[in-house]
């Protein structure tokens, strides 16, 4: 199941189980106004997967297959977004993996329908069978210490907390969690997931940490969707080499950047 | 017989398989998945799978989404074309 990426500019490169990628985005593949903008937009956000979700086959009229519109290069990434227990996802799970003979999984399950934030408890009883059947589980939970190390012990390859509630694009709402998140979990890969509404978005996470960035609405509500996907190409980038390159300390006063001596009287 | 299909009932005729109904139903049969009575049936199997009264079919595909999604309001192929 490996890929042969070409690795340019940077050996930087990220990794999910034994996938290996050089972009650290990852976006979705909904919302967008028309397929030919959304083709533009993976383009443009040089993403090398792509999340999809699972649903019924409407029986009423003939339906082409929506993963034709996709770049035969992605990888693709099915998720369990919509489900509201671990028993849907799970189904849902299995589903996904008949149908594209992946082991990959974004695990989604929803707590609640107005904030769209996730059960934990669902989403953890869902991962430790996923894990048992063989899937690489990627859980999308609340950016919770505790419960991150529940997922990662419950043997799921990497963990997505969210940023802010999905499609919400107010970004990252908790710098604090995903800082100590980073602090305390050095070896995890943590996938900031939902919640980025624009590019400094992308780069505060990447910059808190984050292994990678996982967004949907930021791109396709954006007027250009293919900019914006650029845009946020360029912002984890940057953030990744802000994080990578250790930041200044911050003080509270002043520090002179030209020397004090020989300054004329 | 009667088999409820993504929800909806359906009057078949007996002693079908679950790919005579794929086949009824006029699916495209590549990259989806069928689930009969909340357990997946593999695709090889779908031919020697018989379907009896009151089974419950769920057959799926991909849709794009990201997070949960708005998928009800995901594009048509339609809209593209327009």
């Amino acid at each position: 199941m490996s890929t042969a990426l070409t690795v340019k500019e940077t050996d930087d490169v990220f990794e999910i189980g034994d996938l290996t990628f050089t972009s650290r985005l990852i976006i979705g593949t909904g919302k967008y106004r028309s397929h030919a903008e959304m083709q533009r937009a993976h383009e443009a956000s040089g993403a090398e997967m792509v999340t999809v979700a699972v649903r019924r086959v409407p029986l009423d009229r003939s339906s082409e297959s929506f993963l034709d519109y996709l770049d035969p290069k992605l990888k693709i990434l099915p998720n369990t977004a919509g489900c509201y227990s671990a028993d849907d996802a799970v189904r849902t799970a299995r589903l996904a993996r008949e149908a594209l003979q992946t082991d990959l999984l974004k695990l989604e399950v929803i707590g609640d329908q107005t904030t769209l934030f996730p059960d934990n408890e669902q989403t953890l009883e869902a991962a430790r069978i996923l894990v048992k059947e063989g899937f690489v589980v990627l859980p999308y939970f609340n950016d919770d210490l505790i419960m991150a190390k529940k997922l990662l012990d419950a043997g799921c390859v990497a963990i997505m907390p969210l940023a802010a509630p999905i499609g919400s694009g107010l970004g990252v709402q908790n710098p604090a969690n995903l800082r100590i998140m980073r602090e305390q979990l050095p070896d995890a890969t943590i996938i900031v997931d939902a919640g980025v509404g624009t590019a400094s978005d992308a780069a505060i996470a990447m910059e808190l940490g984050a292994d990678a960035v996982l967004m949907n609405t930021a791109i396709a509500e954006a007027q250009d969707a293919a900019k914006m996907a650029e845009a946020m190409k360029l912002a984890i980038k940057a953030g990744r080499l802000a994080y990578m390159s250790g930041r200044m300390p911050k003080r509270l006063y002043a520090s002179a950047s030209s020397p004090l001596a020989g300054v004329i009287k | 017989m009667q088999v409820y299909v993504n929800g909806e009932d359906k009057e078949l005729g007996d002693g079908l398989s679950l790919l005579d109904l794929l086949n009824i139903l006029n699916l495209p049969i590549q990259r989806i998945a069928v689930e009969l009575n909340r357990s997946v049936v593999r695709r090889a199997e779908w031919a020697s799978t018989p379907l009896k009264d009151d089974d419950r079919v769920e057959i799926v595909h991909f849709v794009g989404g990201g997070s949960f999604g708005r998928i009800e309001k995901k594009m048509s192929v339609e809209s593209q074309q327009r």
